[in-house]
C-alpha cells in the first residue's frame, strides 16, 4: 500500500507516491535526490538530518514522508541562491566551523533556525540551540564562532532588507 | 622563487562551499539505476556456536534478490586482512560471514541483497539461527587465566601476540631507586564515532571487465588491492572512490567484511550495490580503540630524576585482528618514556583475545595510550615526592640542546624543545597565579584542579623500515594544464583535514599561480597516483612533501623551458612579477603562459627535453616526526552532582612549520575534544555476556557543545629536517595532549580527598560517590568552615 504525498521542498512542488513507512530523511535523500541531508543516526540523536518543516527545524529522520504531505520543506540546497552562499554558509566558511563536512548541513540548518528566533545570541544560547546537533570533528567552538559571525551577517544585512521595504 | 602569499596564513578551505550547500560526494549519495541493497544479520551473542541457519524465509520474501551465508561464498572469497605486526602473532581466520562459530556480538551471519533496504531489513527478521551460547569472555585479564574459555580453538589459551623490550639495565635502575611509584591504569575501550557511519557502494561493468567500488576508506589504494585479493580480480580492473567521507579518526582505515561482500555481490547479481551501515551498527561493528591495562612502576631519586620505567599492558584486542589491531599498541611501547631522559625501561605486553569488536586504530593510535600513561605516573611522582607537576617534568625533559635524540626505544627524535613550550603553556594559563587562586578556593570549600601534560608523538609514518610491509611513503603528480591552470592528484586520501586546500597552497606559492587557478584530487584510484592514505597525521608531512617535490621539479623544468625560449643559461633566470627574465637584462622576459604552450606545442624545446608539464614524486621518509607540545587543564567539581566542569584550557602545540594556522587551531581542537571526551564522558561498556551497553548515542556520550570548554591554543614552532617542508603532523596531538591534562586535574582536584588516582572515564556518579564516600574527614571540614561562614552573616544555626 502506497500513499499519495504533495511535499513543497525549496520551493519546488512535488506529488509521489511512498510507503507508509518511509522516512521523511530518506524521501529527500533517495526519491528527490537531495544528497544534502545526511542520516548520522536515525535515532534523533546526532541531528545530521535536520530540515525546516513549516519554517521549524526538524530531524528529518523522526518524521515519515506521510507526515510531510502539504507541508514546506527547506534543505540545505535551498539556501545558497546563484551559486552565492547565504549568511550561515558564509559564517560557517570564514570561521572554520567545518571539518569533515557530514555533520554540516544539518548545523546550518539549526543555525538558521536559531537565529530566526534570536538574532544576537550570546554563547551559551548558541550552544543550547545546538544541543541536539553532534559534531566529531571540530570542538564546537568554531561552530559557535560560525553562528556568531553570521548573526552578525545577518543583522548587517537586514536594515538594508528594511530599508528596501519601506521605499 | 617569489615569497610565500599562500603557505603560513589562513586561507579559506576549498573543500568548504560544496559542503556548506549540500553538494559533498559521500558514498550514500551517489544514486545508480537499479541499485540493490544490502543488510546484514548480525550475531546478538556474543560467543555461540551456529548449530543451524535457515534462510529460506527470507529469500521467499518479494524484493529479496539473493540470500548468503558464511558456508556458501566459502573458497569463493579469501578472508578478511590483519598485517602481522608482532613476531608470534596468532592471526585468526576472519570470515566475511561467520562459519559455524560467532565471536562477537554483531558479527555478520547472513547477507540479504533486495531491492529497497526496507525489505532487506524486513528479510533479516526471517532468517531462523539456531545458537548455542557459550560463555563470553570479556575480562581481558581473567581471559589469560586457566580456566577460561578459549575463543579460538587452534590455540590453547587467548594470547594472540606478545612483545618485551628492554633497554639499559633496568633492574640495577631500581636498585639505585630512593622512591619507587607505581599505579594501575585502566585505558578504557572506546569508540571512535565518525559523524558518517561506513558506507559501500559497487557497480561491475562487464563489458569493461571494470568494478567501481565506492568505500568510506582512508586508505583506497590499500582497499584495492585487498578487494584484488578478496575476490581474486586483478587490481587493475577495480576503482575505488573514496571522495568525501565523513571522518575516520582511524576506524576507517581498515577492510572490512562489507568491502568485500558488496563487490562480491554486485559482481554476482550484475547490477549495482548499496550498503549504509546503521549507527548501531558503526557502534558494534567498526572498529573500536584504546582498551589497555597498565602496570607501572617508575624509579626515581629523591629529587626526582627519573632512573628508570616499567611498563606491563594487557591489551584487549577483540575477537578478531583488524588490519592494524596488533601494530597499535607498539607504538605505546616505544613511546612510553616521552618527553623525558630514563637509564633504563622495560615494557612486556601482552594482546589478548576476547568476545568483543576488534580495537584498531583510533585518533593517536598506541601514542594516547603512551602519553597518557606516562604523564599520570610523573603526577603520582609528583605527588610522593612533594615536588610541583610543572618542576618534575623540567627537571626531567630531554634538553632542547640535545636533538636529534636517540631514545631508550631507539627512535630518533627529530627536533623538539619542551621547556619551551611547557613555558608558554603555563604563562598562557598563569599557573603560579592558578596554584594560588587553587589554595584560597580549597579554603572556601571549592574542589578545583589544575592538571598538566607534556606530550612528545611520533607522526608522519613513516620510514618503510619501520614497517613489516614497508610503504610509508606517499606520492602527487602535479600537472600544468594547457590553460596554465594546475591539477594535483594525490595518493593519500584525506576526509576533513582539508589537503585540497594546504596542497593547494603549497602549489600556488612554489608555481606562482593564484590559488583558485589549483585543483586538488583525491580518493580516486584510476585518476592518482598509487597512495598509502591518510592516517597517522602523515598527510602533509609525507603527502605535501610529495606535492612539493612535483611542483619543483614542474618549476624546474619551467625554467628549463623559459630560458631556452629566452636563448640563456638557466641559471641566469629569475621569476619576478609573474614572468622569467635574464637576471641582468629583465627586458629581456617571457611568460608564464608562453613556457607552458612550449611546453605543450613541442616545437621548441631544450633538446631531449620530453614534452607537457606533468611530474610524479613519491616521498619516502627517512625517519618519522616528533610533534610536541604541554597542555593545562583547570577543572572545578560540583560536590553535589559530581559533574567535571573545565574552567580552563591551554594548549601550546608545536607541529613544526604551518602551512594553514586555521586548520593547524581546528585539528587541535577536535582532537582535544576527543581526548576530553575519553577523560570525562566516553566508555564502550559490555556487560558480562559480551552485549554492547553503550549501542547508540543516547548511551555513548560523545561531547555536546556545550560540554566543551573555550580552548586557548597557542604554538611554538620547531622544523624538522625529516622533509624539506619542516611539517611534523598535527592531526592527533590534541587527543594525545588533552586525556591525561584532564585526569591530572581531575585527581588533583581531588587530593584533598586521598585521591591519587582514577580510571577513566571521570563521569560525574563516580566522581559524586567519591565526594560521598570521603567525606567523613573532609566534610567536618567544610561543615566547619559553611558554619563560620554563616556565622559571620549573624544568622543562627540550629
Amino acid at each position: 500500500m502506497k500513499v499519495p504525498i504533495t511535499v513543497t521542498v525549496n520551493g519546488v512542488r512535488h506529488s509521489s507516491e511512498v510507503e507508509p513507512r518511509l522516512l521523511l530523511v530518506h524521501y529527500l535523500r533517495d526519491v528527490l535526490e537531495l544528497t544534502g541531508t545526511h542520516v548520522g543516526c536515525e535515532t534523533g540523536l546526532c541531528g545530521a538530518c535536520t530540515v525546516h518543516l513549516d519554517g521549524e527545524a526538524v530531524k528529518s529522520c523522526l518524521v515519515l514522508a506521510a507526515q510531510a504531505n502539504g507541508c514546506r520543506v527547506t534543505t540545505v540546497e535551498g539556501l545558497a541562491s546563484d551559486g552565492e552562499l547565504d549568511e550561515v554558509q558564509r559564517g560557517f566558511w570564514e570561521e572554520h566551523g567545518l571539518q569533515c563536512g557530514y555533520c554540516t548541513p544539518g548545523m546550518v540548518m539549526i543555525a538558521h533556525d536559531l537565529l530566526r528566533r534570536s538574532p544576537n545570541p550570546g554563547d551559551a544560547e548558541i550552544q543550547r540551540a545546538l544541543g541536539g546537533n553532534l559534531c566529531r570533528c571540530t570542538g564546537y567552538q568554531t561552530i559557535v564562532a560560525s553562528v556568531r559571525n553570521a548573526a552578525r551577517k545577518m543583522r548587517a544585512k537586514k536594515p538594508v532588507a528594511a530599508a528596501r521595504r519601506r521605499r | 622563487m617569489p615569497v610565500a602569499r599562500y603557505t603560513g596564513r589562513k586561507v579559506l578551505r576549498k573543500e568548504d562551499p560544496r559542503l556548506l550547500t549540500g553538494k559533498g560526494q559521500f558514498v550514500d549519495d551517489a544514486h545508480l539505476p537499479n541499485t540493490a541493497h544490502l543488510a546484514l544479520l548480525r550475531s546478538p551473542y556474543a560467543h555461540a556456536i551456529i548449530r543451524k541457519l535457515d534462510v529460506s524465509g527470507a529469500r521467499s520474501l518479494d524484493g529479496v534478490l539473493d540470500v548468503l551465508t558464511g558456508p556458501d561464498i566459502r573458497g569463493q572469497v579469501e578472508t578478511i586482512p590483519s598485517a602481522a605486526a608482532l613476531p608470534d602473532l596468532r592471526i585468526p581466520d576472519h570470515h566475511m560471514l561467520a562459519i559455524d562459530r560467532v565471536r562477537y556480538s554483531g558479527e555478520p551471519v547472513a547477507a540479504v541483497v533486495a531491492e529497497n533496504p526496507y525489505i532487506a531489513r524486513d528479510a533479516l527478521d526471517r532468517i531462523e539461527v539456531d545458537y548455542v551460547p557459550l560463555p563470553a569472555v570479556v575480562d581481558p585479564e581473567k581471559a589469560l587465566e586457566k580456566s577460561s574459555p578459549v575463543i579460538h580453538d587452534q590455540w590453547k589459551d587467548n594470547v594472540a601476540g606478545t612483545m618485551q623490550l628492554v633497554s639499559g639495565d633496568i633492574e640495577a635502575a631500581f636498585r639505585k631507586a630512593d622512591r619507587i611509584v607505581k599505579v594501575r591504569l585502566v585505558n578504557q575501550r572506546v569508540i571512535p564515532v565518525p559523524m558518517e557511519p561506513r558506507a559501500v557502494q559497487a557497480s561491475y561493468q562487464p563489458g569493461e571487465k571494470m568494478l567501481t567500488v565506492w568505500s568510506t576508506t582512508q586508505i583506497p589504494h590499500t582497499l584495492r588491492s585487498e578487494i584484488a585479493r578478496l575476490l581474486k580480480i586483478p587490481d587493475n580492473r577495480i576503482r575505488v572512490l573514496a571522495i568525501d567521507v565523513g571522518g575516520g579518526f582511524g576506524s576507517k582505515a581498515n577492510v572490512y567484511p562489507e568491502e568485500g561482500l558488496v563487490p562480491y555481490l554486485s559482481m554476482r547479481l550484475g547490477r549495482p550495490v548499496k550498503w549504509v551501515e546503521t549507527r548501531r551498527e558503526n557502534m558494534l561493528c567498526t572498529i573500536h580503540g584504546r582498551d589497555q591495562i597498565n602496570y607501572i612502576e617508575m624509579a626515581l631519586t629523591k629529587d626526582g630524576r627519573i632512573l628508570g620505567l616499567k611498563v606491563r599492558v594487557v591489551v584487549d584486542i577483540g575477537a578478531y585482528l583488524a588490519m592494524l589491531t596488533a601494530l597499535i599498541p607498539t607504538l605505546t611501547a616505544i613511546m612510553s618514556p616521552g618527553c623525558y631522559r630514563m637509564l633504563a625501561y622495560s615494557f612486556e605486553m601482552t594482546e589478548v583475545f576476547t568476545n568483543k569488536m576488534a580495537t584498531a586504530a583510533y585518533r593517536g593510535a598506541g601514542r594516547p595510550e603512551a602519553t597518557y600513561l606516562i604523564e599520570r605516573i610523573m603526577d603520582v611522582a609528583a605527588a610522593e615526592l612533594g615536588i610541583d607537576p610543572a618542576e618534575i617534568r623540567t627537571r626531567n625533559f630531554i634538553p632542547s640542546s640535545s636533538f636529534p635524540y636517540t631514545t631508550r626505544t631507539g627512535l630518533v627524535y627529530d627536533s623538539g624543545n619542551y621547556q619551551k613550550a611547557l613555558k608558554k603553556a603555563l604563562d598562557l594559563a598563569g599557573y603560579k597565579q592558578l596554584r594560588k587562586k587553587q589554595a584560597q578556593m580549597r579554603k572556601q570549600g571549592k574542589v578545583v584542579g589544575i592538571g598538566l601534560s607534556t606530550y612528545v608523538e611520533i607522526c608522519a609514518m613513516g620510514p618503510a623500515r619501520a614497517f613489516a610491509a614497508g610503504g610509508g611513503w606517499e606520492s602527487a603528480t602535479v600537472r600544468v594544464e594547457p590553460s596554465g591552470k594546475v591539477t594535483v592528484l594525490s595518493g593519500a586520501s584525506p576526509h576533513g583535514q582539508g589537503e585540497e586546500t594546504t596542497f593547494a597552497q603549497i602549489t600556488a606559492d612554489e608555481l606562482s599561480v593564484p590559488f583558485d587557478d589549483v585543483v586538488v584530487i583525491h580518493g580516486d584510484t584510476v585518476a592518482v597516483p598509487h597512495g598509502i592514505g591518510t592516517f597517522g597525521s602523515r598527510t602533509t608531512a609525507v603527502g605535501g612533501t610529495a606535492v612539493y617535490m612535483s611542483a619543483q621539479k614542474i618549476k624546474n623544468k619551467m625554467i628549463e623551458i623559459g630560458a631556452h625560449l629566452l636563448d640563456i643559461n638557466p641559471k641566469n633566470v629569475v621569476w619576478r612579477d609573474g614572468k622569467l627574465a635574464s637576471k641582468t637584462n629583465p627586458k629581456k622576459a617571457t611568460t608564464y603562459q608562453e613556457i607552458v604552450r612550449a611546453a605543450y606545442s613541442a616545437k621548441n624545446l631544450p633538446p631531449g627535453m620530453e614534452p607537457g608539464l606533468d611530474v610524479t614524486s613519491y616521498f619516502s621518509p627517512q625517519n618519522f616526526t616528533f610533534p610536541f607540545g604541554a597542555h593545562v587543564c583547570v577543572v572545578e567539581i560540583d560536590t553535589e552532582t559530581g559533574e567535571v566542569k573545565i574552567v580552563k584550557y591551554v594548549a601550546v602545540d608545536d607541529c613544526g612549520k604551518v602551512i594553514n594556522p586555521m586548520m593547524v587551531e581546528g585539528q587541535v581542537h577536535g582532537g582535544i575534544a576527543q581526548g576530553i571526551g575519553q577523560a570525562l564522558y566516553e566508555e564502550a561498556v559490555y556487560d558480562e555476556g559480551g552485549q554492547l551497553l553503550t549501542g547508540e548515542l543516547m548511551d555513548y556520550v560523545i561531547p555536546k557543545a556545550s560540554q566543551l570548554p573555550v580552548f586557548t591554543c597557542d604554538r611554538t614552532e620547531t622544523p624538522t629536517s625529516v622533509n624539506p617542508l619542516g611539517v611534523k603532523g598535527v592531526g592527533e596531538a590534541g587527543t594525545i595532549g588533552a586525556t591525561p591534562a584532564v585526569v591530572n586535574a581531575v585527581v588533583d582536584a581531588l587530593a584533598p580527598y586521598g585521591v591519587t588516582n582514577l580510571d577513566m572515564p571521570l563521569k560525574p556518579e563516580k566522581i559524586w560517590r567519591i565526594l560521598r564516600e570521603k567525606t567523613s574527614h573532609r566534610g567536618t571540614e567544610t561543615q566547619k568552615y559553611r558554619n563560620k561562614e554563616i556565622a559571620k552573616l549573624g544568622v543562627f544555626v540550629a
